[in-house]
């Protein structure tokens, strides 16, 4: 279930401006890749389109090419919406649907898919809630808002939603920025745990938590204000951290940039 | 989330030996002029809208009292409206089921379209397209209502007799669409032209509730791999619906209390019809158009203590939303 993504020559814009250019990288499955680098160097921008998530703004579109494994996602007769179901996403806000429940907020992917039993439903909210490592918090209030939930609990239960339909592919765009370190903590032991399943690409402007979790890091900059994001080197987290192959990187990473 | 409550500032720490400017200014609250002006003319203001409203509200209910001490009828049951014989008698019964018969008929006609047109406004159309069509329903709203009263007297109820002929064929057996073949001067054509004359007041309200929908709470749909629809479904419906809510109820207020196009479309009698489709029937707002012009003293204030029931009616109505929206409230979007 977890798949490779293989991007090359990858250019997106906002209207006429480009916000990213020609970017390539392969992301391995069932492995943490994490995208590092300044506000503004598009590593968002990025991430949304990897789920075909980037067009959705008005103006947003995209040149290049993303395979998930030999599928084209930007091919011909692809339908955007079939690949955010195969592609999950989770928010740096945590966003569940305030109307709904708990219960209700996991399975709301599944009911989107089709038809379920009722019993199918709890197993998989159920193995969702525990798969997020949130069910011992949550399971005597199943049928309570989600938007009574910390915000900890509340990304939790993203992600639990998020994985609740089994995606290949899990993004996440700055996941713990609005979280504090208890809930962060809790957050990253569980992508240690969701890479056994899922292929990962975490955005994140903290870099301890890019060596923290991630197997291999990716550093985005941009020149100029204006100017737009490039990814400047992938390489093992280890290898990033240490000694990486650009400069640019080395003075992100050790503060003296910009 | 809890911006507030971090934004709260922090008391300036006490100084030993304040000035005397400051201990001065302290005391007497706001002294400088533009501060008292602004703060008497605001005060002045609220307190005279609460002039007003009472002394409508003791208007109303002084001048009902004495009509309804003189009334030989029941005020709530009687069927009749003859102000001018001795005794006189004269009850509401006739006008308060024509107004929220065809006030909530209106409203069933005109919410699912408003709201309709609101999503096409706010996630369907295109920029190009959206633009237009919010100005020609604001257009809509600007057209005087006696300019609705001769277009629905002149153009729609003569056009009515084709849907007229075909509710009566296929659904006259209920009794509720039976139709004689008069003119269709009807409680059905009043609710239509109604539901035309509500039309933007709701989906101007829908359609701000539905752009406020914030941008996460759709991206969660969309992630998870909704269609358009889907997303509306499970995003933008429920996070506006206490907002739909209380544009529906700007409507029916508006539907309730509506004179001059009913009064200009319905041929009105005294008495409670079954059927939409037949002539008949009446509106508090009608009823009091029409007839208080050549009423009498005591004429004016039974018009007058329909008027108050009329009021109380708009008053239960918003009383009933509030409850509504209130019993939402948890899992409403306000608190994501």
């Amino acid at each position: 279930m977890a798949k490779r993504i293989d991007v090359s020559g990858l250019t997106a814009y906002y209207g006429s401006h480009k916000a990213i250019e020609d970017i390539s990288m392969t992301v391995e499955p069932r492995s943490v890749t994490a995208f590092i680098g300044p506000s503004g160097c598009g590593k968002s921008t990025f991430l949304r389109t990897l789920n075909r998530m980037h067009e959705v703004t008005p103006g947003g579109r995209v040149e290049g090419k993303v395979l998930l494994d030999d599928e084209d996602l930007y091919g011909h007769g692809i339908d955007p919406v079939a690949v955010r179901r195969t592609i999950g996403m989770v928010f740096q806000r945590p966003n569940p649907f305030p109307t709904m429940s708990i219960f209700d907020n996991v399975a709301a992917g599944l009911r989107l898919n089709g038809s379920y039993k009722k019993s199918e439903l709890n197993d998989v909210v159920e193995k969702s809630l525990k798969g997020a490592n949130l069910w011992n918090e949550v399971k005597d209030r199943l049928n309570k808002p989600g938007s009574g939930l910390s915000g900890g609990q509340q990304q939790r239960l993203c992600i639990a939603r998020a994985i609740a339909v089994e995606p290949q592919v899990l993004l996440m765009d700055e996941p713990c920025s609005a979280l504090d370190p208890i809930s962060t903590l809790a957050i990253e032991d569980l992508i240690g745990e969701l890479k056994e399943r899922f292929t990962i690409v975490i955005v994140t402007h903290n870099m301890q938590q890019a060596a923290r979790v991630s197997d291999r890091t990716a550093f985005f900059n941009l020149s100029a204000v204006g100017q737009p994001g490039r990814l400047i080197e992938i390489d093992d987290t280890e290898r990033i951290f240490s000694n990486p192959s650009v400069q640019a990187t080395e003075d992100y990473i050790s503060g003296r940039f910009g | 989330m809890d911006i507030s409550t971090q934004n709260t500032d922090e008391a300036p720490p006490p100084t030993s030996q304040p000035s005397a400017a400051l201990q001065k200014r302290a005391s007497r609250g706001a002294t400088r002029p533009g501060d008292r002006i602004f703060l008497g003319l605001s005060r002045g203001s609220g307190i005279f809208l609460l002039v007003i409203m009472a002394a409508i509200a003791v208007f109303l209910t002084y001048r009902a009292s004495l009509a309804i001490s003189k009334d030989h009828g029941n005020f709530l049951t009687t069927f009749e409206w003859n102000t001018n014989t001795i005794p006189p008698v004269f009850g509401i019964a006739v006008l308060a089921f024509g107004t929220v018969v065809s006030s909530i008929i209106a409203m069933a006609l005109a919410v699912p379209v408003a709201v309709a047109i609101a999503l096409f406004i706010t996630h369907y159309a295109p920029r190009r397209l959206s633009g237009p069509v919010a100005y020609v329903i604001d257009l809509l709203a600007a057209v005087p209502s006696i300019v609705y009263g001769l277009w629905g007297a002149l153009v729609l109820v003569p056009h009515m007799n084709g849907l007229f002929g075909w509710l009566d064929k296929y659904f006259g057996w209920t009794g509720i669409f039976s139709w004689q073949g008069g003119a269709p001067r009807s409680m059905l054509t009043v609710s239509i032209l109604l539901a035309i004359m509500i039309l933007p007041i709701i989906t101007n309200v829908s359609r701000e509730v539905f752009r406020q929908v914030p941008q996460m709470h759709e991206e969660a749909a969309l992630a998870l791999g909704a269609t358009r629809w889907e997303v509306i479904r499970m995003s933008v419906l429920p996070f506006g619906r206490s907002g739909v809510i209380s544009a529906s109820m700007l409507g029916l207020g508006r539907a309730l209390g509506e004179t001059m196009a009913v009064a200009t479309v319905l041929s009105p009698t005294f008495d409670i019809n079954a059927s939409l489709l037949d002539p008949g029937g009446g509106t508090f707002a009608q009823n009091i158009a029409s007839k208080f012009g050549e009423a009498t003293a005591d004429g004016r204030d039974a018009l007058i203590a329909s008027g108050l029931v009329l009021f109380v009616i708009t008053l239960l109505v918003n009383g009933a939303a509030r409850v509504i929206i209130a019993r939402r409230a948890e899992y409403s979007g306000a608190n994501a």
